[in-house]
Formats: C-alpha cells, sequence, structure tokens
C-alpha cells in the first residue's frame, strides 16, 4: 500500500496552521488586556486613578497577574475527582477558542502568488456551528463545578448551565429572523452581503437588542452573572481553583467576551467592512494594506463592544435569579418570537 | 490509505470504543460524558457523508442541550460506585441473556438488510447539505414535518402543565 497521507496540500495545511495560530495568540493577547481595560474602565467610572504601577499607564499589569496566577500553589482538593477537575478549566478554554474558526477576520490576502482568505474555514452551517460550540461551553462549567466536590461550586455551576441552555432559545429565534433576510448560513456571505449593502442591524434592531442581551448572559456577565454570585456562592463554580487552573476559567469568560463581540460585529455590524467606503475599489487600489485595514476594522468594531460589555457591567446591578429567569422565559422568548413572524411576514410580502 | 478513510476508522473506533465506556463505566457521571463523546464521533460520521445539517443537530440538540439535563439529573442525585446496591447474581445473569438476544437480533437482521455489502458514500450526494434538506421537508415531506411539529408542541403543553401542578 503506497502511502498517499501525503498527497495533500502542504502548503494549505502550513497557512491554515499559521492562521490558526495567529487568532489563538491574538484573542488571547486581547483576552489579557481585556483585563487591564476592566480595571481602567471600572477606575474611570468610579472616579479613581486604576492600574498605574507596572510600566506606564499601568500597561504590564496582566503581565504582573498571569505570572502571580503562575507562580500560586496547584491545589486540587483530596475529595474531588482528579480528571475531571483539570478536565473542567480545558474544556472551558477550548470551547472559547473553538468559535473563531468559522468568522472571517478580513477579505482575502495575496501573498506568495497564492490569494489567502482570512477565515479558517467557511463551511455554509457556520452559524449553527457557532451554536454547536457555545452549548458545549457549559461543560466546562458543570464538570468543574461539580468535580470540586463543594455544594456552592455545584449550586454555582448549576446556575450556569441552566443560564446558559435558558438564554440560548431567545439566541437562536433572533437569528431566524437575520438568516431570513440573509438566505445563507456561511459566514462569508453574510459579511459580503453586508460589504455591499446596509448593516443588517438596520434591518434588525430588536434581533440585535435580543442578540445583546444573551450574548451578555451567554458570557456569565453582569447582570447576569449569578454563577459567581459572591453574596451567595462564595466565589461560584471555580472556587476550589487555584492558579493557572482558576487562570484559565478567567481567562476563557474574557476570550469568550472577544469572540461574541466579533460575531455581534460580522453578524450585525458589517464584520471586517471600513465603513462609508467601497471596500472593493479600496482593495483593488491598495492591494493587502486595504486587507489589513479590514482587519482593524472588525478589531475596532469588536472594541467598541467590548466597552459596552464593561460599562454594563459597573452601572447595572446583578438580577435576582428569579428576575433572569422571567426575563428570558417571559419577555425575551415572546419578544423574539414576534420578531422572527414579523419579519417573515414582511420577507413574504416583499417578495411577491 | 486517504484521510477520508482514516478518518472513518478513526471516528469508527472512536464511537465503539467510547460507547463500550459508557456501558463499563462505573461512575455515572463518566457515562454520560463517554455518551457525549460517543455523540461527536457519530457527527463526524455525518459530517464525513456529507451531512452537515444532521452533523451539528446532533451535537447542538443531543450533546448540547439533553445531555446537559442528564448531567444535572445525574450529578444532583449524587450516585457513587460505593452507594450502588448490591444486584442479584441471577438478575445480572438474565441481563446477559437478554443482551445476547438482542445482539443476535442485530446480527440477523443485518445479515438480511439490502445494504449489507455497500460501502458507506463518503463526500457525495448533496442532500445533507442544509438548502436541499430544507427543501425537501418543506416540499416533499410537508405534512410529517408539520405533523412531528405538533408532536413536540404537545410534549411542550405537557411539560408546562406538569409543571404548573403545584401551584
Amino acid at each position: 500500500m503506497q502511502i498517499t497521507l501525503l498527497a495533500f496540500d502542504w502548503f494549505f495545511l502550513v497557512e491554515k496552521l499559521v492562521l490558526i495560530i495567529g487568532i489563538i495568540s491574538v484573542s488571547l493577547v486581547i483576552a489579557m488586556y481585556e483585563t487591564w481595560a476592566e480595571r481602567k474602565v471600572a477606575a474611570f467610572i468610579q472616579d479613581r486613578i486604576g492600574p498605574n504601577r507596572a510600566g506606564p499607564l499601568g500597561l504590564f499589569q496582566p503581565l504582573a497577574d498571569g505570572m502571580k496566577l503562575f507562580m500560586k500553589e496547584e491545589i486540587i482538593p483530596n475529595t474531588s475527582n482528579r480528571m475531571l477537575f483539570i478536565l473542567g478549566p480545558c474544556l472551558a478554554m477550548m470551547t472559547a477558542m473553538m468559535t473563531s474558526a468559522v468568522i472571517p477576520w478580513g477579505g482575502t490576502l495575496d501573498l506568495f502568488g497564492r490569494s489567502i482568505p482570512l477565515q479558517i474555514t467557511d463551511i455554509n452551517i457556520g452559524i449553527l456551528y457557532i451554536f454547536g460550540v457555545v452549548s458545549m461551553g457549559v461543560y466546562g462549567i458543570m464538570i468543574g463545578g461539580w468535580a470540586s466536590n463543594n455544594k456552592f461550586s455545584l449550586l454555582a455551576a448549576l446556575r450556569g448551565a441552566s443560564q446558559v441552555i435558558s438564554y440560548e432559545l431567545p439566541m437562536g429565534l433572533s437569528l431566524i429572523a437575520l438568516l431570513m433576510l440573509t438566505g445563507s448560513l456561511k459566514m462569508s456571505v453574510i459579511v459580503g452581503q453586508q460589504l455591499d449593502g446596509w448593516y443588517n442591524v438596520l434591518w434588525q434592531p430588536l434581533g440585535f437588542f435580543i442578540f445583546l442581551v444573551c450574548a451578555f448572559a451567554e458570557c456569565n456577565r453582569t447582570p447576569f452573572d449569578l454563577p459567581e454570585a459572591e453574596n451567595e456562592l462564595n466565589f461560584g463554580y471555580h472556587q476550589e481553583y487555584s492558579s493557572m487552573k482558576l487562570g484559565f476559567y478567567l481567562f476563557a469568560e474574557y476570550i469568550n467576551m472577544f469572540i461574541s463581540s466579533v460575531i455581534m460585529s460580522t453578524l450585525f455590524f458589517g464584520g471586517y467592512d471600513i465603513p462609508f467606503v467601497n471596500d472593493a475599489h479600496l482593495v483593488e487600489s491598495w492591494g493587502n494594506w486595504a486587507v489589513l485595514l479590514q482587519g482593524f476594522c472588525l478589531f475596532a468594531k469588536t472594541a467598541m463592544f467590548i466597552f459596552l460589555f464593561m460599562w454594563v457591567r459597573w452601572t447595572i446591578p446583578r438580577f435576582r435569579y428569579d428576575q433572569l429567569m422571567n426575563l428570558c422565559w417571559k419577555r425575551l422568548i415572546p419578544l423574539a418570537l414576534a420578531n422572527m413572524i414579523i419579519t417573515a411576514a414582511i420577507v413574504l410580502w416583499l417578495k411577491k | 490509505m486517504s484521510v477520508t478513510v482514516f478518518l472513518f476508522y478513526f471516528l469508527s473506533v472512536l464511537a465503539l470504543g467510547s460507547a463500550i465506556m459508557v456501558v463499563i463505566s462505573r461512575n455515572p457521571v463518566y457515562s454520560v460524558l463517554w455518551l457525549i463523546s460517543t455523540f461527536f464521533a457519530i457527527s463526524g460520521h455525518y459530517i464525513l457523508m456529507n451531512a452537515q445539517f444532521i452533523g451539528i443537530v446532533n451535537l447542538i440538540v443531543y450533546a448540547g442541550a439533553i445531555m446537559v439535563l442528564f448531567l444535572f439529573v445525574i450529578m444532583l442525585m449524587n450516585l457513587n460506585a460505593e452507594s450502588e446496591p448490591k444486584k442479584n447474581k441471577w438478575l445480572k445473569l438474565a441481563g446477559v441473556v437478554s443482551g445476547g438476544c438482542l445482539l443476535l437480533v442485530m446480527v440477523a437482521a443485518l445479515k438480511s438488510a439490502e445494504v449489507k455489502g455497500e460501502l458507506v458514500q463518503v463526500k457525495e450526494g448533496e442532500i445533507g447539505l442544509i438548502e436541499n434538506l430544507g427543501k425537501a421537508l418543506f416540499t416533499d415531506f410537508v405534512v410529517p414535518f408539520e405533523i412531528s411539529s405538533i408532536l413536540f408542541l404537545s410534549a411542550m403543553v405537557g411539560a408546562v402543565v406538569i409543571g404548573k401542578k403545584g401551584d
């Protein structure tokens, strides 16, 4: 038998590998500086200065924090389930990273005579893939909380899981309305339509609002951070964790925040589209620089959403648990259903 | 051995191995986790057969929602290998016999099935792609589709009624 395993396009493999490594390191760095930005925003809102000792403007603060987490003693509780205890943060981190695979980060680069799309994979079930990965995110919380062998952790894990499952429903319903307009689940097609026309948020303002609220809930951010409600549950599902395993949980949360901001800008705010400019002309005249500018635009839009996340966190207090569930099942789901039906009716009426 | 064939064998081994682990794990939480990995392997098979929609929906619905509920229940019941009651020897024997009977029936059924000897179609067929599947569901199979949606609706109403009983 001949070894034909070697028969595939090695350049393709290298290209994708470089892209994956690049995107993962970028999201890690952004997650790192999100912790810094969060402190600075909190300080600004509370009329303080915030971190300013480590480096200029406290820019090295995340490095110092990471160092501190690495240096701490690794503790695995004696009574807990060792393997699952380690698996929990790994899963949380992995699912946080996996979503970035279908996001188009920019146009097509021309390098070494090859055109390289800045998207890891353009599957025709792009949005469903994101849903699949998001629904896997529950396991990191649940397994970690259960394996800690601590009643508070378990309670927090159950809260977190039920919250994430509940808010997935209005999120999906709000996206169905969007998909009726685009007619495709491919991320590249959704962005492509917005490159030429208006941004989707103009057609789907209510859908975008529902999606935004659900994104807050999925990321366990305030006002939905009940899994980490320290006044009721000590520290939440990662109470027993220390050192870098705790760091992974916290980091995964920040990466989730980054990725959901990217998804919101991709689906509703035109993705890598440069606003007020005809992108196709610009790419023709500027070449690769225009593509990089597109990527930069996506990051600028993302930064705006990340700031919104932080702004809300330091403005709105936490919900009570029954308020959280009522908001989801009695407000958001009927609202999303109404949005879906109205959109469907209008689409049908216009197509006649 | 092409990449597809390699993936096929890898996923098959993963699916069968984790399915066996579901049965032989002592800890029910481990069983659920192995079942989730079985679902992943089966979804991989769907994707190999170019049925991307079914593959991803299998993950969203079964691995992402239903298994989470399973995990909920098992974690809250706090079942352990130690607290498991000793089973009767005769009960075990009965289990083995009935399992063997099921295997026998399945082997007999598969032996006479028409698909025997046909290779799985890998990377072929367009019906599994979401657009074609949607068209088929809403034109040729619209009546069974709607009937099954009524079934789901009635199940949902039933769940709400049971949930409301306490008030």
